[in-house]
């Protein structure tokens, strides 16, 4: 049976990417991701893991050796932080469009300048139209389970396409946790062999990434489209098969103590679980608040979104990054365009604060729906508001 | 070299792996050198294709000329992709996941490709030591895009930018030895070609392939359109280039450099150039200045390399 054990939550995902018996890891190093590969080039030094292992020189190789390896038919994983991510920016569309299953940890990070290594979302949300699924979880048993999840998603011949798990860097990856891997069996019966139906073969030789001229460029990116919409049914269906395996359930958006509540908080990522803090207390105060946080950030829940806001007077969104000289915060711009059409939208107030892994804590939260709460009575005329900065 | 001394087109395999119906321009070199590669290679080969001329001519959806498997992504990438690909074959093929075929992955670019824009990856996939063939196909300019320099581009031509002018002589650096480079990553194999020597391209390309670990060939391919040349003198021009000391042929196997064919004599390399729209601006002196460069280059090759037992006069 498996066991919960104390484990660093980057080398737990080097331990479910062997479990999930990777053939090739192209890594190059960027912190706060190293001790992922780091962990994975120790698995293949031993032999526990038998996969090839290939240092690459840097990010934008490191993405376009997946690109190789993927076309192969190989099950092919890297990981990468903030300016890696940057890096890979136009090898990241070439994968999706090319629906080459390549599956990656990004240990969310900010941008340069001024240098920093601490986490925000920033490189994930540059990168939320490139065509990949992106998933993103809250700590490190999130982590593990949606790993071996996106391996199963992302060559599933439904969806083929490459699948991004986002963990904030440091607040996630870095931390010790109590961590229950599934046996080796487990993993076998859950995740199949990778089976891409037309790899480079010389059986069989196909040409890959042609040119494509007015006349086709159109449709195949609708094609891509709608792949990338309907691959959620196929994300919903190996979540709920990865529940009845393994008793952990997860959702598209998932819900905190949402029921009657007339106000609800949106956070993504690792914060949501100070946020939950907030909210036991502010319950406890008879205030009718809750939490949701989008788990799959593309292809977008519209649905279950919508009809988790559905019956609420104000929706507050905290996003970390910024769209600079835009509508604010990207999460809280896609939420308003998703709520514009509906009859009974709430108010919504956006927040952007969590930057450069600037901490929120207990008490920051409970005045982020504070103030929330009166900007939504009173109305501001900013377009957002940003918390926590000293002017 | 000393083996084809006669020509023996009928000793040649009939089959062909790039296909004619390409958009390649009229006298194009390179879509003949690549073609004369494909024929060495066979069909056991996957090729990674960098964004440029050989890429867009030949592969527009929904047409192909490839007859083997054939991935392009982007422009600067190849080597990595390529890396890709044989790190893939061998783990499914340890695995026991597909059958070992012995398929080698091969890499494909121009110039630019190779020189500016990819030299990175090139020269990391050469470093890591993967098993793979990288040829760079080499019109000394950014071609597709309409004919802009490159570091391949040679001292004194003229090109979209670096134009001669009233006070430019044209293209303001030396070319880029790159076959040098990939000498220094110190792999097994490295090689010069043109398609105006056929068998030699030939039998270049089939050695670089069963090398066990990186190999590279610098395929030097005449252009036409952009070196503002008749179409009909693609081969004539190539077969110049080696003969004026411009593009010697040799190889270099484990380090050790060998003369594919030696002059003892060097044609003039005036006689190259008035061939080409591209050179027509230049002086005496600038033309003088080439020159010099060109034997000191030769000669520091011919020391530098075992005699070959190919000396032709340059005549």
């Amino acid at each position: 049976m498996a066991q919960r054990v104390g484990m660093e939550v980057s080398v737990a995902i080097g331990e479910i990417v062997k479990l999930a018996n990777t053939d090739v890891v192209s890594a190059y190093p960027i912190t706060p991701q190293t001790h992922i590969v780091e962990h994975l080039a120790e698995l293949v030094a031993d032999g526990e893991l038998d996969a090839e292992y290939i240092p690459v020189e840097s990010e934008h190789s490191a993405m376009s050796a997946c690109l190789g390896s993927a076309a192969t038919g190989a099950r092919t994983f890297t990981a990468t932080a903030g300016q890696g991510l940057e890096l890979m920016h136009e090898v990241l569309y070439v994968a999706s469009s090319m629906r080459l299953p390549i599956v990656m940890t990004v240990a969310n990070r900010a941008l340069s300048s001024p240098l920093s290594v601490w986490s925000d979302h920033s490189d994930a949300m540059a990168c939320r139209d490139t065509g990949w699924i992106q998933i993103f979880v809250e700590n490190g048993q999130e982590a593990v389970d949606n790993t071996l999840c996106a391996f199963r998603i992302a060559e599933d011949n439904n969806v083929l396409l490459p699948v991004m798990i986002h963990l904030d860097g440091f607040h996630v990856s870095h931390v010790i946790e109590p961590i229950l891997l599934p046996e080796q069996s487990q993993v076998d019966a859950f995740l199949p062999k990778n089976n891409y139906p037309l790899p480079l073969d010389t059986d069989k030789p196909v040409a890959m990434g042609d040119f494509g001229p007015p006349v086709i460029y159109t449709e195949a990116k609708w094609a891509q489209e709608v792949n990338l919409r309907k691959s959620k049914e196929t994300i919903l269906k190996v979540w709920q098969e990865f529940g009845k395996s393994f008793s952990r359930y997860y959702k598209p958006v998932e819900c905190y103590r949402c029921e009657d509540a007339d106000t609800l908080l949106l956070t993504m990522g690792s914060y949501s679980e100070t946020a939950m803090t907030t909210i036991d207390k502010m319950r406890g105060e008879g205030k009718k608040i809750g939490l949701i946080r989008i788990r799959l950030w593309r292809p977008f829940p519209f649905e279950e979104f919508r009809q988790a806001v559905k019956d609420i007077k104000t929706l507050i969104v905290l996003d970390r990054a910024i769209s600079f000289g835009g509508p604010g915060g990207p999460v809280c711009s896609e939420i308003r365009s998703a709520l514009y059409s509906q009859n009974n939208r709430p108010e919504i107030v956006s927040f952007i604060g969590g930057l450069g892994g600037r901490d929120i804590t207990v008490a920051g939260f409970e005045e982020i729906i504070n103030s929330g709460m009166e900007i939504a009575e009173t109305g501001s005329d900013n377009e957002f508001e940003i918390f926590g900065v000293r002017e | 070299m000393q083996n084809y001394t006669i020509f023996v087109p009928r000793l040649l395999s009939k089959k062909e792996y790039f296909v004619s119906g390409h958009r390649a321009c009229i006298g194009c070199g390179e879509a003949l050198a690549v073609r004369l590669a494909c024929k060495a290679m066979g069909q056991n080969v996957i090729v990674a294709n960098a964004t440029g001329c050989i890429e867009i001519i030949a592969s527009q959806i929904p047409y192909t000329s490839w007859k083997v498997p054939w991935i392009h992504t982007l422009f600067e990438n190849t080597a990595a992709v390529a890396s890709g690909i044989e790190s893939g074959l061998k783990a499914m093929a340890r695995k026991g996941l597909k059958a070992d075929k012995g398929t080698k992955a091969v890499a494909i670019a121009g110039d630019g490709g190779t020189v500016d824009i990819g030299l990175q990856a090139l020269s990391g996939a050469m470093e890591r030591g993967h098993n793979f063939l990288y040829m760079c196909f080499d019109n000394e300019a950014y071609m597709n895009t309409g004919i802009q320099r490159s570091s391949a581009t040679p001292f004194g031509a003229s090109t979209t930018t670096s134009p001669a002018g009233k006070v430019s002589i044209g293209q303001f650096s030396w070319k880029k030895d790159m076959p040098a480079i990939a000498v220094a990553h110190d792999i097994p194999y490295v090689a010069t070609a043109c398609p105006s020597y056929p068998f030699d391209l030939m039998e270049k390309v089939k050695k670089a392939l069963s090398v066990k670990g990186p190999a590279y060939i610098h395929i030097f391919s005449v252009c036409p359109t952009g070196w503002s040349c008749p179409g009909d003198l693609t081969i004539r021009i190539g077969r110049l280039a080696v003969k004026t000391g411009i593009f010697p042929l040799y190889e270099v196997e484990n380090g050790i450099y060998k003369m594919s064919i030696d002059f003892t004599e060097l044609r003039p390399i005036n006689d190259y150039m008035k061939l080409q729209g591209r050179f027509r601006h230049l002086t005496e002196d600038v033309i003088n200045q080439i020159q010099n460069k060109v034997v000191e280059k030769y000669e520091e090759l011919r020391r530098k390399s075992v005699i070959s037992d190919a000396v032709e006069s340059g005549e």
